[in-house]
């Protein structure tokens, strides 16, 4: 029996009088490709939150494969393989592709200190590099800066930055958000070719995407989940109908 | 394969390989202190002034942390080194380092409150911090001289070349080996994977730390090597002029440092020296023409260096220039 990969129990967080995340308990297995969706304002960014570190639960716990990381910081947690990318894009404008691969394999492999050798110039380094560019294609733009990038490619330079961190479990926060159309089908395609054997929890507000990516869904109302089963099932289901779908239907 | 992991590393490592420009630039420096040794006191200024205004460049271009009270750690090397001239440790080279080295001990100790809050409250803590150093070497005129400052007797650089007042060339070269060595040494640490850290921290302080970085001891760590290099700019003005008064802890000090860094460009390295070179010699000629009035067009300059925006005004000069003449100079 393997522990569940990214696990909460009980996980609550108050602001005040308002409850953004009331008693949450997610389980993730191994390599599950699993999605966290809900209306406007259900809590799914609090949520990420609390996962990732950012914000401290009022009670409950977050396991990371079977071990309680509720006292860790943001990055700490990060060392020990929990990565996300973010809703808005959160890059180093004025670094290349090439530079920010860079700096997060060298964070990862605990370089960061190190003050004495030249960053880039060791060649695992750069084959490392060179492999996180070919698979997001990125290869073209290595070396221009970030900034003058087209969105679609900065928004896989997001995931890729990610990935660069080797994670266990990943949380893409809204990966497809604002992308335009024509540039959408490489973002999916970099989701389907993300390694089997890391953990995806995708908070996404896109159906389709969801729907072709998840293998289970959560949906979240009002800080609590409502249900969670497979796209099948959640499709079918009449309150998640009402809540999300037939609302979003409705404009 | 291996050919486009070579063609990454080479991107990556571009800025470490020395330019003809940069060497020229030094080589440049070597001469003009033995083309015009009558400017050797003025060079000499120059050089120091470049050095505390790089030093400055390595928290502020690099890390991000912005400071009012720089002219603390300037202060500290200053009066390190000029008491330990009065003890007995005449070596300029031995007190250059240790009083770099106080210095530098006065910055880790002073990092931890600077770096927590706002820029405004570092403004502030940072001001604060060199107010108090100031007031104490005024109150401890035991050690310090108090208002009358202190004088220095130094043995001749490898007991040979004598600096100061006899030996202003010799003491001009003395500044200019201290800030080359110093620059190569910040160079190679810009270019490391814990210079690229820094980078990373200015640059988007939420992604790094989402990438594991852990912004605290970086920060510490640029900032006490910040505070080495003042001191060591300090003690050079002191070992120099063969006098170290209260005034080198004054505000001006660390305005105009800062104002250096705006005219000469940030996060370059480069930026302090030029910077330097510029408010010096611009300052000099003013002073010159107009004895009352210089601060005024200092004034004037800096306005509108920051409003037009340093990169338009090169540009627009540029445009000036003949077509030959720019194709020559790029």
């Amino acid at each position: 029996m393997n522990a569940p990969a990214l696990e909460t129990r009980g996980l609550a967080c108050r602001f005040g009088g308002l409850i953004a995340t009331d008693n949450v308990s997610l389980n993730l297995a191994p390599g599950a490709r699993h999605a966290l969706i809900g209306p406007n304002g259900a809590g799914k960014t609090t949520l990420v939150n609390l996962l990732t570190g950012m914000v401290k639960p009022t009670s409950g716990q977050v396991l990371l494969q079977g071990e309680d990381v509720t006292a860790l910081s943001a990055h700490a947690r990060v060392r020990r393989g929990l990565s996300r990318t973010f809703q808005i894009n959160q890059l180093f404008p004025d670094m290349t592709p090439a530079e920010q691969l860079c700096l997060a394999v060298g964070e990862r492999l605990g370089e960061g200190g190190n003050w004495r050798g030249i960053a880039g110039a060791d060649r695992a380094m750069a084959s490392e590099v060179e492999d996180l560019l070919r698979r997001f294609d990125l290869m073209s733009v290595m070396d221009q800066p970030t900034r003058q990038l087209a969105y679609g490619r900065q928004r896989l330079l997001e995931i890729a930055l990610a990935l660069a961190s080797r994670p266990r479990v990943l949380l893409l926060d809204e990966p497809a958000a604002g992308v335009p159309e024509g540039e959408r089908a490489d973002i999916l395609a970099a989701l389907a070719a993300l390694p089997a054997d890391v953990t995806i929890l995708l908070i996404e507000h896109d159906m389709d995407l969801v729907f072709r990516f998840a293998q289970r869904i959560s949906v979240l109302v009002a800080g609590r989940m409502l249900m969670e089963g497979s796209p099948a099932e959640v499709a079918a289901d009449s309150r998640v109908r009402e809540v999300y779908l037939g609302a979003d239907a409705h404009g | 394969m291996s050919g486009e992991a070579a063609r990454i590393s080479a991107h990556l490592t571009r800025r470490a390989r020395w330019g003809a420009g940069e060497i020229a630039f030094w080589i440049g420096l070597v001469a003009l202190i033995f083309v015009a040794p009558s400017r050797a006191l003025l060079i000499n200024e120059i050089l120091i002034a470049g050095l505390f205004a790089l030093s400055l460049d390595l928290i502020l271009g690099y890390a991000g942390i912005i400071s009012l009270g720089h002219a603390a750690f300037f202060g500290v090397g200053a009066y390190g080194a000029a008491i330990l001239a009065s003890h007995g440790i005449n070596d300029p080279i031995v007190g250059l380092v240790i009083a770099s080295l106080i210095a530098g001990l006065v910055g880790l100790a002073s990092a931890p409150l600077v770096l927590r809050g706002s820029d405004l409250t570092r403004l502030m803590v940072t001001l604060g911090i060199c107010l108090m150093l100031g007031e104490l070497a005024n109150k401890n005129s035991w050690a310090t001289g108090g208002a009358d400052g202190l004088s220095l007797e130094l043995t001749p650089i490898f007991h040979l070349f004598p600096i100061g007042f006899t030996g202003q060339r010799n003491a001009a070269l003395y500044s200019l080996a201290v800030l080359f060595l110093l620059f190569a040494l910040a160079r190679r640490i810009v270019q490391s994977p814990f210079g690229l850290s820094l980078r990373g921290l200015r640059e988007n302080r939420l992604r790094a730390g989402a990438l594991g970085i852990s912004a605290p001891r970086r920060l510490i760590a640029i900032y006490a090597l910040a505070a080495v290099y003042a001191g060591a700019a300090g003690a050079l003005v002191a070992q120099t002029t063969q006098i170290v008064s209260l005034d080198v802890f004054d505000f001006h000090r660390s305005a105009d440092a800062l104002l250096m860094l705006i005219i000469g460009g940030t996060g370059f390295l480069y930026g302090g020296i030029i910077g330097a070179a510029l408010f010096i010699a611009i300052k000099d000629g003013l002073s010159t023409a107009t004895p009352e009035y210089w601060e005024f067009w200092i004034g004037l300059l800096l306005v509108a260096l920051v409003l037009a925006g340093r990169e338009r005004i090169g540009a627009r000069i540029a445009g000036l220039l003949p077509r030959r003449a720019r194709g020559s100079a790029a």
